[in-house]
């Protein structure tokens, strides 16, 4: 009993940390609507600037001023950040914000290793907390009993600042209704930029405080804002009390996991966030959004199938691509097959994303998963390749339509955090699952048959898959289940009112979008011969998104040439430099700010510049047009 | 002149709303901006606090320029607006809702406490802990008008005041709306209801489809039924 209690207990302080940093994103988002994905990198470097200054001070008062300086020197790096980079984009779309902030968090986990190492750093126990006390023969540590002190002190503290206060009233009010804030005479810059300091500061705060519990490392930053997401989801954004129960629970939930299912704990999460999804996809203590705001959103010039010029000029490119085998070397065939594969991935997402709406910020577990469903069909049923090749993508495809069916109950910031969560849960799996998935080892040795080994037939069977991959989803898109779709993205509201099972109609996309990802991930697994957890991972679920993002999220043919030049870019630069997350994060926060409109978009924004200022025309007709979105 | 506005052009994306909207309002004058539905009365207070953010033209406040000012600083300028949805903040309390319109004291206009407020508003004082989604349509519009005279406007724009609101509630806010303006406080009211205009107003401007047709004092505007009729439903 004795033992329960203590892992109780244990939990409990857990869940303080988490609380701390789940309620400042809450915060956040309540009044900015932005949901800060750099919160977790905040989170860290609070974390180590606590390590170096509570190891240079000494005393009590050297610690906990440490503890308290490192938060606060990280609010004022959030002040920064909050000026300089969000101030651009509070009115830009929702993906943008989630996809800034996420460039960001990349180009801190390179920042961490450059300034303190790679190496994981244990840091000084906390002055007056070393011991443990003693519970009918179990050890409690004593910091953890003032980290249980510490949660409801500062839920009650929060409470106060924002009962009880001015800025806490105007905050409550301007979560509620910015502009009629700002018609009140209230600058709304600044309320913003506080609202952002006090967040970062709690998010800070809950990464010093960890120290004496756990070694500061730099990949905390992943892992907490994972938990934090599911903690948000079921507590309900912008609830401060929602995010205390939840980071409770949550908390909790991982303590007795752990003796329950020892090697999968997460799942029991998971399942608890997929039954108050069912029953308040709002959260415990959310209340409803008002229908969102469409996630691309910017859709100026309607889609038109192509041209038969442009038909024509597709055809020759493919043509061309097709002769690569005539001139190259093996090497660069190897690269063109990844290029080719990572083409059917992003036009996947770029479905999902684009054509739907729908946000995936955790795409990469369905190409994984077809990844892995190569593998164990290869590997341990022994089938040939074909077969494999056609089998495998169920696994995605059966992956994206349990997801798919909770994730597409909601939309925005909470289906992108859902799929996010959902996606770093496979992750879990395969990386916790030793006997079935071999861990961090992967699967090894899943070679092609003869028929495909050579590099030229293999770049050429990619090659046909992505181009059959990329005309499908292009003929979807014009066909009335296109229609429906984009009528969902474009009004959910609407297009139910006419008829169309808008979750049915959305929940086939992610099906669709799923299963083309994991055909890309079956092709990935011939490819390199092997599998790994990293076929999952967020980061790859990024790269997908950079990849729709650079060539233009507002295009039907982006996709295809952002794949292109990002895999290319990519492959290029890691040969080039270590510190590829850093430049990557800054690539994506720069296209966010300076090119919105990627690559395809700027190039017919161009074309249309020159088409309107040639003809001088009547300035009368090309309004209509321009308008008929 | 208190308040003038010139060549005021809105636009919402690609629709044109507003065309070379012109008119003004003097000191302690109550003018209202009368017509129909979607004529272009909330679109002009809007663009006037800078709540559209495409909109082109001449707003001069006290003598001041403040068509490109952002929205808090024209408010701050003294410049009160009361939107046309209420729009109070559902989740905070009455007092609380208050609180967010607080602003300094202005020299130049009349000082408002809550005390004062609760005396003009009677209703409000019964319910200061009330949070504002568990009162009344009527309440509401009180609550919108005291918050915004929280800020000591020297002039308000009023957007429909009296509208859904029952006869006996309308009374009390034409009433509210004499004392603002014994107080010294210049407002504008926008109105379809001419009977309602006529109890508070000196002069009144008629808006249709984005342009103003007609301007002058109430008896210019009972000599012309032609004109009454034809942009104000009756």
């Amino acid at each position: 009993m004795a033992f329960y209690v203590v892992q109780f207990l244990t939990g409990l302080a857990s869940a303080a940390s988490l609380f701390l940093v789940a309620s400042g994103l809450s915060i956040i988002f309540g009044v900015t609507r932005i949901v800060n994905f750099a919160h977790g990198a905040f989170y860290m470097i609070g974390a180590y600037i606590a390590f170096t200054l509570t190891e240079r001070l000494s005393g009590a008062f050297g610690f906990w001023g440490g503890i308290v300086a490192a938060a606060l020197a990280v609010a004022l790096i959030g002040v920064i950040v909050e000026m300089v980079l969000l101030r651009r984009i509070y009115h830009a779309p929702e993906l943008f914000q989630l996809l800034a902030t996420f460039g960001l968090t990349l180009m801190v986990e390179d920042l961490v290793v450059l300034v303190w190492g790679p190496d994981d750093l244990v840091g000084r126990r906390a002055p007056g907390f070393k011991g443990a006390v003693d519970f009918f023969g179990q050890n409690i540590p004593s910091y953890d009993l003032f980290l249980i002190v510490l949660g409801p002190v500062v839920l009650g503290i929060l409470w106060l600042l924002f009962q009880r206060t001015r800025w806490g009233v105007l905050v409550r009010a301007a979560t509620q209704d910015r502009d009629m804030v700002a018609a009140l005479g209230v600058n709304q810059k600044w309320l913003f930029t506080s609202v952002f300091a006090v967040g970062v500061f709690l998010a800070a705060l809950g990464g010093a405080l960890q120290i004496p519990r756990d070694a500061v490392h730099h990949a905390m930053d992943l892992r907490i804002i994972v938990e934090v997401f599911v903690v948000v989801v079921i507590g309900g954004l912008g609830s401060i009390v929602g995010a205390f129960v939840a980071a409770v629970l949550v908390s909790e939930l991982n303590a007795f996991g752990i003796l329950i299912f020892p090697k999968i704990s997460i799942i029991l999460v998971f399942l608890v966030m997929a039954v108050v999804l069912i029953v308040r996809p709002w959260g415990l203590f959310g209340r409803p959004e008002a229908p969102a705001r469409k996630t691309p959103g910017l859709t100026v010039n309607p889609w038109r199938p192509l041209t038969s010029n442009e038909r024509l000029a597709a055809l020759a490119a493919l043509v061309i691509a097709a002769t690569l085998p005539l001139f190259a070397g093996n090497y660069a065939l190897t690269v063109g097959s990844e290029i080719a594969i990572f083409v059917i991935f992003a036009v996947s997402l770029h479905f999902l994303m684009s054509v739907g709406g729908l946000a995936s910020f955790g795409h990469a577990a369905y190409f994984g998963l077809g990844a892995y469903g190569i593998a164990f069909l290869a590997k341990m049923a022994g089938l040939p390749m074909i077969v494999c090749l056609l089998l495998g993508p169920l696994l995605g495809c059966m992956g994206a339509a349990v997801f798919g069916f909770f994730a597409v109950q909601l939309s925005g910031v909470y289906f992108a955090m859902l799929t996010l969560a959902f996606a770093q849960i496979v992750w879990s799996i395969a990386f916790q699952w030793v006997s079935v998935t071999g861990g961090d080892n992967g699967i090894l040795g899943v070679w092609p048959s003869s028929w495909a080994a050579s590099p030229s037939h293999f770049y050429w069977l990619a090659l046909g898959v992505a181009t059959l991959v990329t005309v499908a989803l292009r003929v979807m898109v014009f066909s009335p289940f296109g229609y429906a779709l984009r009528a969902t993205r474009d009004s959910l509201l609407r297009s139910e009112a006419i008829g169309i099972d808008a979750k049915r109609i959305q929940w086939t996309a992610f099906v669709i979008a799923g299963t083309t990802a994991g055909i890309g991930g079956a092709l990935f697994a011939y490819l390199k011969g092997s599998v790994f957890p990293d076929n999952l991972g967020i980061s790859l679920s990024v790269d997908a998104l950079v990849m729709v993002l650079l060539g233009g999220v507002e295009t039907v043919s982006g996709a295809v040439i952002g794949a292109i030049v990002y895999k290319a870019l990519n492959i290029w630069l890691v040969s080039q430099t270590d510190l590829s997350k850093l430049v990557l994060g800054g690539f994506i926060v720069l296209i966010v700010v300076v090119f919105p409109k990627g690559i395809v978009g700027m190039l017919e924004m161009l074309a249309q510049r020159r088409r309107k200022s040639s003809p001088p025309g009547s300035p009368l007709l090309a309004k209509p047009i321009e308008s008929a979105e | 002149m208190k308040l003038t506005v010139e060549g005021l052009n809105s636009h919402y994306g690609p629709a044109h709303i507003l065309f070379d909207i012109g008119f003004e309002v003097g000191e302690g004058e109550v003018v209202a901006l009368l017509g129909r539905n979607g004529a272009g009365k909330s679109t002009t207070f809007r663009s006037i606090v800078g709540l559209v953010a495409q909109r082109s033209g001449r707003i001069m406040f006290e003598g001041k320029d403040v068509s490109a000012r952002p929205t808090h600083e024209i408010v701050r300028e003294g410049l009160g607006y009361v939107p046309e949805e209420r729009r109070i903040f559902t989740d905070l309390t009455v007092e609380e809702n208050l609180e967010v319109g607080r602003q300094p004291k202005r020299p130049n206009a009349p000082h408002w406490t809550r005390d004062k407020l609760f005396a003009l508003f009677p209703n409000l004082g019964e319910m200061k802990n009330r949070p504002g989604g568990r009162m009344s349509g009527g309440e509401q519009q009180m609550l919108t008008i005291a918050r915004t005279l929280m800020g000591n406007p020297s002039l308000v724009l009023l957007d429909e005041p009296s509208e859904g609101l029952s006869p006996k509630i309308v009374e009390q806010m034409v009433d509210a709306i004499l004392t603002m303006k014994k107080e010294g406080v210049s407002i504008v009211v926008s109105e379809q209801n001419l009977h309602f205009a006529r109890l508070i107003s000196d002069r009144a401007y008629i808006i249709e489809r984005g342009r103003i047709c007609f301007g002058g004092t109430m008896a210019e505007l009972d000599a012309r039924p032609d004109i009454r009729d034809a942009h104000l439903s009756l």
